[in-house]
């Protein structure tokens, strides 16, 4: 009966063996207090135990040294947990420069995977070992969370924003991804599986699926059939700001107040065009709220980012 | 020894027939509507609970829906956060001890209190209504878009029905707080008070001021559901996480709400059957009142992977540590106040050494959880549940326990069988550790929480809780049993059993229904075991 | 006994929980303002949400703002204030002993809250005319169609409960009308007079913070 019954989960990420030696360090600090203080209790209980009906215990009223004492060790107990808990979520905050991107999509009660090049996997999502890779994701209904316990991530995803999680894993191998915010009635049937493979293998997979073509490549042809490309033109003869090149860099808005253009500002440019206009041009572009899907908002941020800066042209 | 006999005329027989008892403006009258008000929902969140832990034990979800076990895990939550542990101890205990202990006739405000258990109880009947009606699905923490777009189940009544409820905390901590500040006995001063009173004090700090933010939070979720408002609702320009800053801002408080009271219970207990000052007196009592003010800023620790940026993570991680320590100052002091005491081995003493362990235990497991790079995986998994039980039921339901076998005596005049509360309080100790203990092991392998059905290689701990469970579930049945039978054939306690000292146990048991014949005038230090005062029984 | 609990022993309007009228005054009192302080926690939260909404949506929620008639909710905020002086005065009356201009100054009050709730009522009725009231018949300009509606959510939502706690306040000026009618308020004990004034002050403050948030966003000149 106890075999095949784990009492420790995998580990299969960079993150897991920093998370696992700062629960070790918390548990031993439990295992310590809790003997210390059960141990006492128990000792003290037996040994003052009284002995005649009307006896009474010793007047002590209390002693300052001992109270500091035990404010203060604890206080510095604490700050160092604190500090330890706080590079670890530093560390799985702030994912790595070059990260392998994906887009996650989930909705009750499923999850749909979107790599850059087209591929779409639903409930199972393949990577490559060794690799960082960054999900962006979004919900399209109820708050959702995408947690691998083996790579002891987990982050909400919730509508209308996007939030990202970022893990490298260790080692090949298929590793459970659960819906860990409750989202209704299926909220335990949303689980999923994060398939790791070798590099190799990978690329044998990469290869082997999509035949629709990359996301950017399906937002082009989004952004022509919308029409978008009547005011966003690469010759600036357009009523709308040139997008070459702008993903990523910072502009200014009419009320000055400056921001980087990510896939947030670009997604919300699209559903609410009015709510922060870039210095120098009109309000006039109509919302297609309602209009475009997540999946769809999803190939234009990426035909966005593909758009590179055109090289300026001299006048003679 | 002289005899022992029951006063000729106490509360409990001043005045006969239902409307001397549903019209009372006796707060010791009002206590015991409250108790069996909180024991009728305490039973019918337990319930739940037992069927949820029977659907666990095995790993298919075959004893009833998803849909079904969904409203299942919201109304345990619901009944046994809203309606049975932020009321208990204050609106039980306290109602009937805080005029005693302070020497007072009644509370400030006599009428507002029993309005206070009519309100309460209205809250609890639009909770049941939509329990008999198809019930909720939300989850007790009613988290936006779905409670407000997505569920089609009771979320109007029932969010009503906490709504309501909400004004029945706010105006007993009304009560409290004018109680204390100004109808103290003669002599009485803060420092000569009860610990009891210091925590409940604090507690009414908290419910005056977190429950009004429930309050408007949970109103604007049902007139979001009646009139499509978009305050949550991103579709309309609202935003999800909004609604858990205003959630978290009261429900964080709550916890402390609910286990402060049951501190104080345990102070008057570790004090009476040591029959010594509790050590530390004045760092207890202030403890009190910084969990109080810290427990309001810390509620983000809820929200680390919810998407607040890490900037606020990381203050509210160092806020949430910095609450632990008055707690921890707390459990020290306890344990010194044990050291050279007269330690007697009674019921209320088992349950408060019980909750000092457990309490322990749930607490340190709190520093995993305000670790926000260990959070992130713990974080809304099994390892949460068995935390937050281990403080809400090792700890407040322990302490509960203890004070109410402790006052029983002044509460009914009679004394419950010894034997069978201690053999009560091994089989919850037990039962207890057996359903949560495991669960920490399965919060840290990955068994997310509100999980129907789960992955078979984790059923073997689940078992195991169940089993605990069913234990437990034993042991809350038992004490019913006897108290019950006690209040008709127990021996008479006499006014003071247990040889303790305090405002309470100098008048009779029961007491009279305008508490003391005359108002007290107290010279005496809290606790004070060692000299012989006028009045109480050493 | 204590003496002052002596003197006072027969009051007929001491509670028999407290040892004299001091004590029971200072109660009621502290009791009021402790409610006052829930109070502001309830509409802070609110007050609280529309600043974010505010903060993130400022054309859309001017442009809705500027559909509020300004004149109608300046007239109201005088009203109130007018109604707090009654108020006072009805308090300070007491204090004196002098019945009749107690009952006078409350009748003003009362009449003064009813007229602001007559022209809350008014302009509620102007905004469902103009389909501004949120739900399947809003209307707005497209652009700022969205958030509109969730300021004119915020505006019912606020100025609704704020109603609701007038509606309260006249009723208890109601039971303070009938209570000063029949002698229970004399120059010994009017502190329910007093308290119900705290009371009533606080709905004008919560007035006070609710019109300008509500009706002046951005009719500071441009």
């Amino acid at each position: 009966m106890w075999s095949g019954t784990p009492l420790f989960p995998e580990s299969a990420s960079t993150m897991a063996s920093r998370v696992d030696a700062l629960y070790f360090f918390l548990l031993a600090i439990s295992v310590f207090f809790s003997l210390l203080i059960a141990g006492l209790i128990v000792f003290y209980a037996v040994k003052y135990r009284r002995r005649a009906a009307d006896s009474v215990g010793s007047e002590i009223k209390g002693g300052l040294v001992l109270e500091l004492t035990w404010t203060i060790v604890p206080l510095l107990i604490t700050m160092v947990i604190f500090v330890w808990g706080a590079s670890v979520f530093f560390a799985m905050a702030r994912p790595p420069d070059e990260t392998i991107n994906i887009y996650v999509v989930g909705k009750q009660w499923m999850w749909k995977f979107q790599h850059l090049d087209g591929q779409r996997e639903i409930n199972e999502l393949h990577v490559p070992v060794g690799r960082p890779v960054k999900l962006i994701m979004t919900s399209e209904d109820v708050i959702h969370d995408v947690f691998v316990p083996a790579f002891r991530i987990k982050a909400d995803v919730v509508p209308g924003r996007y939030t990202h999680l970022w893990f490298q894993s260790t080692k090949p191998g298929r590793y459970r991804l659960f819906c860990a915010e409750y989202c209704g009635t299926k909220h335990s049937g949303m689980i999923g599986q994060v398939v790791v493979m070798d590099p190799s293998e990978y690329q044998t997979w990469l290869s082997g699926g999509a035949a629709e073509g990359s996301l950017a490549s399906a937002g082009a042809k989004l952004f022509q059939d919308l029409a978008c490309n009547t005011c966003h033109r690469p010759d600036a003869q357009g009523r709308g700001p040139v997008l070459e090149g702008l993903f990523g860099k910072t502009v200014t808005l009419q009320n000055g107040e400056t921001l980087s253009v990510d896939e947030a500002y670009v997604r919300e440019s699209i559903l609410q065009p009015a709510a922060k206009i870039a210095s120098g041009f009109q309000p006039i572009m109509p919302t297609f709220q309602g209009l475009v899907t997540e999946e769809q908002l999803l190939e234009l941020i990426e035909y966005v980012k593909s758009l590179h800066e055109l090289p300026q042209v001299q006048p003679r | 020894m002289a005899t022992v006999i029951l006063p000729p005329r106490h509360y409990l027989n001043d005045g006969y027939g239902i409307t001397s008892w549903l019209l009372t403006r006796d707060h010791k009258r009002i206590a015991l509507l409250y108790l069996a008000a909180v024991t009728f929902f305490f039973f019918v969140g337990g319930a739940f609970a037992v069927l949820i832990r029977v659907e666990l034990a095995t790993p298919a979800g075959d004893l009833v829906s998803d849909e079904t076990y969904n409203k299942l895990f919201t109304m345990h939550g619901v009944m046994m956060v809203f309606f049975f542990l932020v009321p208990v101890i204050p609106a039980v205990l306290g109602n009937f001890l805080v005029p005693i202990m302070i020497g007072a006739k009644d509370l400030a405000f006599p009428k507002l209190n029993l309005a206070s258990w009519y309100i309460y109880i209205i809250g609890g009947l639009f909770t049941l209504y939509a329990l008999v009606t198809g019930g909720v699905d939300t989850g007790w923490t009613f988290y936006a878009p779905f409670s407000t777009v997505a569920s089609t189940t009771k979320v109007i009544p029932t969010a009503l029905g906490i709504f309501i409820t909400g004004f029945s905390s706010i105006l007993t901590g009304l009560n409290f707080i004018v109680t204390i500040h100004r109808m103290r006995a003669p002599g009485m001063t803060w420092f000569r008070m009860p610990l009891f009173l210091w925590s409940t004090y604090a507690t009414s700090l908290i419910m005056v001021l977190g429950t009004p933010v429930l309050a408007i939070t949970i109103l604007l979720v049902a007139v979001e559901r009646i009139f499509r408002f978009g305050f949550f609702d991103p579709t309309l320009g609202g935003d999800p996480v909004l609604f858990q800053h205003l959630f978290w801002f009261y429900s964080h408080p709550a916890v402390y709400i609910m286990v402060l009271p049951a501190m104080g219970v345990v102070s008057e207990l570790v004090a009476a059957f040591c029959r010594k000052p509790v050590f530390g007196y004045s760092f207890v009592a202030f403890a009190s009142v910084g969990i109080a003010v810290l427990g309001f800023l810390v509620w983000g620790h809820h929200m680390f992977v919810a998407g607040e940026s890490v900037y606020a993570a990381l203050v509210f991680s160092i806020l949430s540590f910095l609450v632990a320590i008055p707690s921890a100052v707390k459990v020290f002091n306890w344990t010194a106040t044990m050291y050279k005491g007269a330690i007697s081995w009674d019921t209320p003493m088992l349950y408060a050494i019980g909750f000092i362990g457990l309490f322990t235990i749930g607490g340190l497991t709190g520093l995993f959880l305000a670790a926000v790079g260990l959070d992130v995986h713990v974080t809304d998994t099994y390892f949460i549940i068995a935390h937050f039980h281990y403080i809400m039921v090792g700890g407040t339901i322990m302490g509960y326990l203890g004070g109410l076998h402790y006052w029983w005596p002044k509460i009914s005049g009679r004394l419950y069988n010894e034997m069978l509360a201690r053999i009560s309080a091994g089989i919850i100790f037990i039962g207890f550790n057996l359903t949560f203990f495991p669960q920490f092991i399965l919060g840290y392998l990955g068994m997310p929480r509100r999980y129907h059905a789960y992955p078979p290689d984790f059923q073997v701990l689940n078992v195991l809780s169940s089993a605990g469970a069913s234990i437990l579930g034993v042991g809350y049945l038992i004490p019913m049993i006897y108290l019950m039978w006690s209040l008709r054939y127990g021996r008479l306690a006499g006014a003071n059993p247990w040889g303790a000292v305090g405002l309470e146990w100098t008048t009779t048991s029961p007491p009279p229904t305008e508490n003391f014949t005359e108002t007290p005038v107290v010279t005496w230090e809290a606790y004070d075991y060692g000299a012989p005062v006028e009045g109480h029984v050493a | 006994m204590l003496p002052e609990a002596a003197h006072h022993a027969h009051h007929p309007a001491l509670a028999h929980q407290f040892d004299s009228l001091g004590q029971q005054k200072e109660a009621a009192t502290l009791g009021m303002w402790v409610f006052l302080l829930t109070e502001v926690l309830f509409f802070g939260g609110m007050f609280l949400t529309y600043a974010i909404y505010r903060a993130w949506y400022p054309e859309a929620f001017a442009a809705a703002s500027h559909e509020l008639d300004v004149t109608l909710g300046t007239i109201n905020t005088v009203v109130l204030i007018t109604s707090s002086l009654t108020m006072a005065l009805a308090v300070h009356a007491a204090q004196l002993g002098q019945r009749k201009l107690v009952l006078w100054f409350l009748v003003a009050t009362m009449v003064l809250g009813a007229a602001f709730l007559g022209i809350k009522s008014v302009e509620y009725y102007h905004k469902f005319e103009e389909h501004h009231v949120p739900g399947p018949g809003f209307q707005f300009e497209r652009e700022y169609f969205r958030h509109a509606q969730l300021f004119f959510s915020l505006y019912f939502i606020m100025t609704g409960l704020h109603a609701l706690h007038m509606v309260i306040g006249i009723g208890i000026m109601l039971v303070m009308f009938w209570w000063t009618w029949r002698g229970t308020i004399t120059r010994d004990y009017y502190s329910p007079i007093e308290i119900s004034g705290l009371y009533w002050h606080f709905v004008d403050i919560v007035w006070i913070f609710l019109f300008p948030l509500l009706y002046l966003i951005g009719r500071h000149g441009s």
